[in-house]
């Protein structure tokens, strides 16, 4: 029962109550991103401040629990971060979807992300969990442009 | 268990993966036969036997060898024409799927090599299709539509999931000419009256056709009764293999068709600037047929004809109204599709109030063994229609029980649980 491994109490928890969901204003870029095979949707919008903060993920979608979870600790881990920060952890998000479930995954860097690591092993669900990670660099990369 | 007069116990025999276990010891509960269809023995073996023993080229080749399989290639046609009650062998044309059988005739409308005015198509005509199609029966005609300028429009589906019929001689007229719809839903196990739209369809002058990729595997379908024009199915959900469909065809129609693809087999006589084409159906078989996967369907629907489509039906039946008088009881659940049992086949597709189908599929399949399909099941207009984006679908066969149905039902209960 591998899958039970993938469903982890803390993305129940952000699938169930979700963090800093809604499209707020200001903001510097909005993107909209979606998973053609399940229909999965995100619209996210990023304010980002002085010093390379990010002082705000904002976002809306529909989707499985896997995809809006990721949204939700996204938005946790992001906000109030720098942009170099949030993109490392990012990256290394990335790493981990797409290891096949046969890299470690680094808690110092993921922090609550690594709950993820479950999701890893099914590869059909991989492209549900990066979709709000992918929206977000995209809209950084905007917002500095 | 229900008794439905089917010996279910005995068929499961027949289906060897039926009682295979799944990695952590699980067992195969498979409720997808609505996207494939699991393959007997008989059937197997056949094609084995064909591979390893008689096999060659058919049609072309001037040996023994030659001269069996051809005669078990041409075997299968006969077969397949006595299953679908077609009056002569020769409307029977074997695809690669009931896909490239509804783009086959797509083909033929609209297109400069063929001459006959039924089959012409441009600016003004009209093809009429339904908002509860299968891809395979939408786009091949937005192509045509586009090809051609001709336009393309569609029945509505109610709430309840029937076919809006209320708009019938609005949609259908003078205009239009061809008419395609699914027999049965592959979503909402909708089967559609034929009798009516085919007596608009003939006092207008058009042409029909229908999908039965999903009415041929489930039910006694009898072409020459039905009275329409083209027929689709494919073989892998008829307890066959993939690579083969059917289209069938009146015999005058295909006489009239412009061939589609071009190639071996499908010649008279070939010069450097021009070709005269064979008679139907070899016309419309270019290059090496899917010669084993013929054999394999002429032995699937031996195998459903000995076993009788009507009992096939009842049992179905009584699976389908087991199936929603139980999920009827799970809050939140909500099926669609018809919730009468009349006009209404083995598919239910339903959603889960909060929880993705994905998220349904994914535990029912890791905790219980519960093949379902998830997602819009080439189904998206229908989807739209309904303001989800995605529903979980279970589909029966005549190997199903009712022990599987209550194995989705416990799983549907933890689903809920993990989500609650
Ligand atoms: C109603 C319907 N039409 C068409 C198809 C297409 O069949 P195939 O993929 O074998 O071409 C299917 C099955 O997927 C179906 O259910």
């Amino acid at each position: 029962m591998i899958a039970e491994s993938m469903y982890q109490e803390l993305i129940l928890e952000h699938y169930k109550h979700p963090q800093g969901r809604g499209l707020r204003d200001p903001y510097d870029a909005e993107v909209h991103h979606v998973n053609p095979t399940c229909g999965d949707e995100i619209t996210m919008r990023v304010k980002l401040g002085d010093g390379g903060k990010v002082e705000d993920v904002s976002y809306d979608g529909q989707g499985c629990s896997i995809s809006q979870a990721a949204a939700s600790v996204l938005h946790e881990l992001a906000t109030g971060s720098t942009v170099d920060d949030s993109l490392g952890v990012v990256e290394e998000f990335t790493r981990l979807m797409q290891s096949r479930g046969k890299i470690e995954a680094d808690e110092d860097v993921l922090g609550d992300a690594v709950a993820f690591a479950g999701v890893a092993k099914f590869p059909a669900r991989v492209k549900c969990a990066l979709l709000a990670w992918m929206a977000y660099k995209d809209a950084v990369v905007r917002s500095t442009k | 268990m229900v008794d439905t007069g089917l010996d279910v116990e005995r068929i499961r025999k027949d289906f060897p993966v039926l009682s295979r276990e799944l990695p952590g010891g699980r067992p195969l509960i498979y409720l997808d036969s609505g996207n494939s269809a699991q393959k007997p023995t008989q059937v197997v073996e056949a094609m084995r036997e064909h591979m390893a023993m008689h096999y060659a080229n058919v049609g072309r080749a001037m040996h023994a060898l030659g001269a069996e399989s051809t005669e078990a290639y041409e075997n299968a046609r006969d077969k397949v024409a006595a299953f679908v009650g077609a009056p002569d062998r020769d409307e029977i044309v074997f695809t690669k799927n009931a896909s490239e059988a509804l783009n086959l005739v797509a083909y033929a409308f609209g297109n400069p090599i063929g001459e006959d005015p039924r089959f012409r198509l441009g600016p003004g005509d009209e093809i009429v299709i339904s908002e509860m199609e299968h891809h395979s029966n939408i786009v091949p005609w937005q192509m045509l539509a586009q090809r051609t300028g001709a336009t393309l429009r569609w029945f509505s589906v109610t709430d309840s999931g029937r076919l809006d019929l209320s708009n019938l001689d609005e949609l259908v007229t003078e205009r239009t000419k061809i008419v395609s719809i699914v027999h049965q839903s592959n979503v909402l196990g909708t089967v559609n009256p034929v009798a009516p739209v085919l007596a608009r369809v003939r006092e207008v002058g058009a042409l029909m056709m229908l999908d039965a990729s999903q009415s041929v595997p489930h039910q006694q379908v009898d072409v020459a009764a039905l009275g329409v024009d083209f027929l689709a199915f494919t073989g892998h959900k008829v307890v066959g293999p993939s690579g083969i469909g059917v289209l069938w065809a009146r015999a005058e129609l295909l006489e009239a068709m412009p061939p589609f693809l071009g190639g071996g087999e499908m010649i008279e006589a070939v010069w450097m600037d021009r070709s005269t084409y064979a008679p139907a159906p070899h016309k419309f078989e270019a290059g090496t047929p899917p010669i084993v996967e013929a054999v394999g369907l002429g032995v699937a629907v031996d195998y459903l004809s000995e076993i009788g489509m009507d009992a096939v039906v009842r049992h179905e039946h009584e699976l389908t109204a087991y199936t929603l008088g139980a999920l009827g009881e799970i809050p939140g659940l909500k099926v669609i599709g018809p919730l009468d049992l009349a006009d209404r086949g083995g598919t239910v597709s339903f959603t889960l109030e909060g929880i993705h189908p994905h998220d349904v599929g994914q535990i029912l399949d890791d905790n219980f063994g519960v093949a379902v399909r998830v997602g819009h099941h080439c189904a998206r207009p229908l989807h739209l229609r309904f303001g989800i984006p995605a529903t979980t679908r279970a589909s029966f066969y005549l190997y199903n029980t009712t022990a599987e149905i209550d194995a989705l039902v416990r799983g549907l209960h933890h689903v809920r649980k993990v989500f609650a």
